[in-house]
């Protein structure tokens, strides 16, 4: 059995780290609510603004997630592993990529036409060089990635592992991540597909508490 | 992780610009024949600019050979060649086990989207709906296992150029931890507009024929086709008493954790995914007979992947070439196609031809093979896949 | 000259996203790439990208990029010596 040590979510335009809302921001764009989480984090990380949506969405959980967690600190960048999934895989840069095919084909869009540009973009942030892979379900697939992510913690090189699901198209985001570590640390949750659903599944107010 | 029991490659199915089956390519390979040439399948202005490795087949052609197949996409009907012979020449009964299929592509279904897209939009009352429903990457798998009959565990995989290698060891390790007894694992990618436009605005795109290893090469060429291996657990091995072409002794999958599409210029993921595959397979680089590289003919990979290749394996490096010198660069189908290659390579004890070397990279000095030679004593093979979001593959396959 | 550098500035932190930049944080002869202003690989494709749309100027050879991209007064130089009339 392994354990997950914690979570990160947005949704609704919420940063939610471990249940905790960190940052809501409903009007304006999603521009405006990427922009706002990452200056909410104070991170200085020019690239960010250079990253697609499905890219800075999981850049910002992942940042909520490593730096409480700690687990860079804690394992050798080999040691992490990252298993990503969603379903609109990178529609959302496809048709802005095509937008700028009309004129000339903007290499920086053509890069993000790959859907797995997301993890590349997380192992550089926090230099992670763990096994990492990228799948395309229907819908959030606890089953699937569950099975997926205890097939890879059986390595014995992998001591922990982060994972879950991005997925943007248009307004529309859905991040749910979670570390899931072989160390039972305080009061850490079983990692089982039904336990990733109910994760998955939390409601969350505004940030200030207002439905 | 450790491999519980042996990992059996039961069969191998190929299609690519060098041949149309294993045997065809065998022959290319014998005669150090090229596949790279002019765009002849779809209106592009890089149309006699940019060479690329086509499959010698009009869909036209493909749907015809393999009956019925009118409306499907052309990385179906290339997925569905190279499976087909796959599974036919593993001798193994796929209804009868808990079977899978794990494909890998990066752009899935375009090719005919490709086709709707130019009439629907200059009139969204327009374009053939038929053209578009088998668009994601997913379905290209599904008409896969339909072709099949597999009705067990299917999976779809896309980290860009690595897909492939990725796949094989998904199935792999389905087997090892006893959730199947066969997996078809493997990739299929057609060239198609989207690749050809996008790889030109990386401009790593090479106008003349690609030269991997080489010092002056200067971009690769696009390829497209398919390959496919029959895993098999030691069980259906030994109840259908099968003789098997190999098997997988080794894999790993790192991130080099540089930039989203360069690779580090010491290539440091791909020396721990070489070295962590080594480590499982329990073998030293000195077992390494021969290495199928990923060797794309870019200025960036080939001295990255390089430059890991001679740190791992010092001076006395084994045989080593880049096949994409004749297939061109078949994106998420490159591992498969390869994988397939380096089976033939143990099954037929021998290494294939990086085409037009000529110098080696100053910087690492790598010679890689220029000819065709058969007679050795190849046992184990080692196959790299590298691609964009800086995923590192290798994997090790070895003679029973 | 200094009207198209500014301009050329403008342009950059347009088309390469540095919003965190205005353009009288990039100096003229400030490094653009590594150790300057931290561009990369596919940055220099934008710039190329770049010099086609805005000065009509193709620049067929990728390699060229590090000379050409030194800096904002390299490129305007470029620019210059290159621009169709």
């Amino acid at each position: 059995m392994f354990y997950i040590s914690r979570y990160s979510r947005i949704t609704n335009r919420l940063l939610v780290d471990q249940g905790k809302v960190i940052y809501g921001k409903e009007e304006g764009t999603l521009d405006d609510f990427l922009a706002g989480a990452f200056a909410s984090l104070s991170v200085a990380y020019p690239k960010f603004y250079k990253m697609d949506h499905l890219s800075q969405l999981g850049f910002l959980a992942m940042e909520v997630l490593a730096r409480e967690s700690q687990v860079k600190q804690r394992y050798a960048p080999e040691q992490i592993a990252l298993i990503l999934s969603n379903a609109h895989a990178s529609m959302d840069t496809d048709k802005v990529y095509f937008k700028s095919t009309k004129t000339m084909a903007s290499p920086a869009l053509f890069v993000y036409t790959l859907t797995n540009i997301v993890t590349g973009e997380l192992c550089i942030r926090h230099g992670i060089k763990g096994e990492n892979a990228f799948f395309v379900f229907p819908q959030f697939d606890s089953k699937q990635l569950c099975d997926y992510v205890d097939m890879v913690l059986a390595n014995e090189k992998t001591q922990a592992c982060v994972a879950g699901w991005v997925d943007v198209i248009g307004d529309q985001h859905d991040v749910f991540l979670y570390l899931v570590e072989k160390q039972n640390r305080n009061n850490a949750l079983e990692h089982r597909a039904e336990q990733l659903q109910k994760l998955y599944q939390l409601k969350y107010g505004t940030v200030d508490g207002r439905s | 992780m450790t491999l519980e029991g042996r990992i059996h490659v039961a069969g191998a199915g190929v299609i690519s610009a060098i041949g149309n089956s294993a045997d065809e390519t065998l022959h290319s390979f014998r005669n150090n024949l090229s596949g790279i040439g002019s765009i002849t399948l779809f209106d592009s202005i890089h149309r006699g600019v940019l060479p690329v490795g086509e499959v010698k087949l009009s869909n036209r052609e493909l749907a015809v050979k393999l009956g019925d197949k009118k409306d499907v996409t052309r990385t179906a009907l290339l997925g569905i060649h190279a499976a087909r012979e796959a599974v036919q020449n593993a001798g193994v009964d796929v209804t009868k086990w808990r079977t899978g299929l794990i494909s890998a592509t990066t752009v899935g279904g375009m090719d005919k989207t490709e086709e709707f897209f130019n009439e629907f939009i200059s009139d969204s009352k327009k374009g053939r709906l038929r053209n578009v429903v088998n668009h994601e990457c997913g379905k290209t798998t599904e008409l896969i296992a339909d072709d099949l009959g597999i009705r067990g565990f299917i999976s779809t995989i896309n980290t860009a150029c690595s897909s492939s290698v990725n796949a094989i060891a998904f199935g792999a390790r389905l087997i090892n931890h006893g959730l199947l007894d066969v997996v078809i694992a493997g990739g299929t990618d057609a060239l198609t507009k989207f690749t050809l436009n996008g790889f030109n605005s990386l401009m790593i795109l090479d106008q003349k024929e690609c030269r991997p290893f080489d010092a002056s090469r200067s971009g690769l060429n696009l390829g497209e086709g398919a390959g496919f291996l029959v895993l098999v657990s030691e069980r259906v091995r030994k109840e259908n008493n099968l003789h098997t072409m190999g098997y997988v002794s080794g894999f790993a999958n790192t991130n080099d954790a540089f930039h989203q599409t360069a690779s580090s210029p010491d290539g440091r993921g791909s020396f721990s995914a070489m070295q962590k595959a080594l480590a499982m397979s329990g073998l030293q680089p000195a077992d390494i007979d021969y290495i199928n590289l990923h060797g794309t003919g870019t200025l960036n990979n080939d001295l990255s992947e390089g430059t890991a290749v001679a740190r791992l394996f010092g001076e006395r490096y084994p045989r080593l070439s880049s096949t994409k010198a004749c297939t061109g660069h078949t994106l998420g189908a490159s591992g498969g196609i390869e994988a397939v290659f380096s089976i033939m390579a143990i099954r037929h004890q021998c290494v294939f031809p990086n085409l037009r070397f000529e110098n080696p990279i100053p910087e690492i000095g790598l010679i890689p093979q220029q000819q065709f030679e058969a007679g050795l004593k190849i046992s184990h093979v080692m196959s790299n896949s590298f691609g964009f979001g800086g995923n590192c593959s290798s994997m090790i396959f070895s003679k029973e | 000259m200094e009207q198209l550098m500014a301009d050329l500035k403008k342009q950059i932190i347009e088309a390469l996203n540095l919003k965190h930049l205005k353009p009288e944080d990039i100096g003229d002869e400030q490094s653009l790439f590594v150790e300057g202003l931290g561009l990369d690989s596919i940055d220099a494709l934008e710039l190329i990208v770049l010099l086609q749309q805005q000065y009509n100027i193709k620049m067929a050879n990728p390699q060229d990029g590090p000379q050409i991209f030194k800096s904002v007064k390299t490129m305007a130089e470029y620019i210059r010596a290159n621009q169709p009339v």
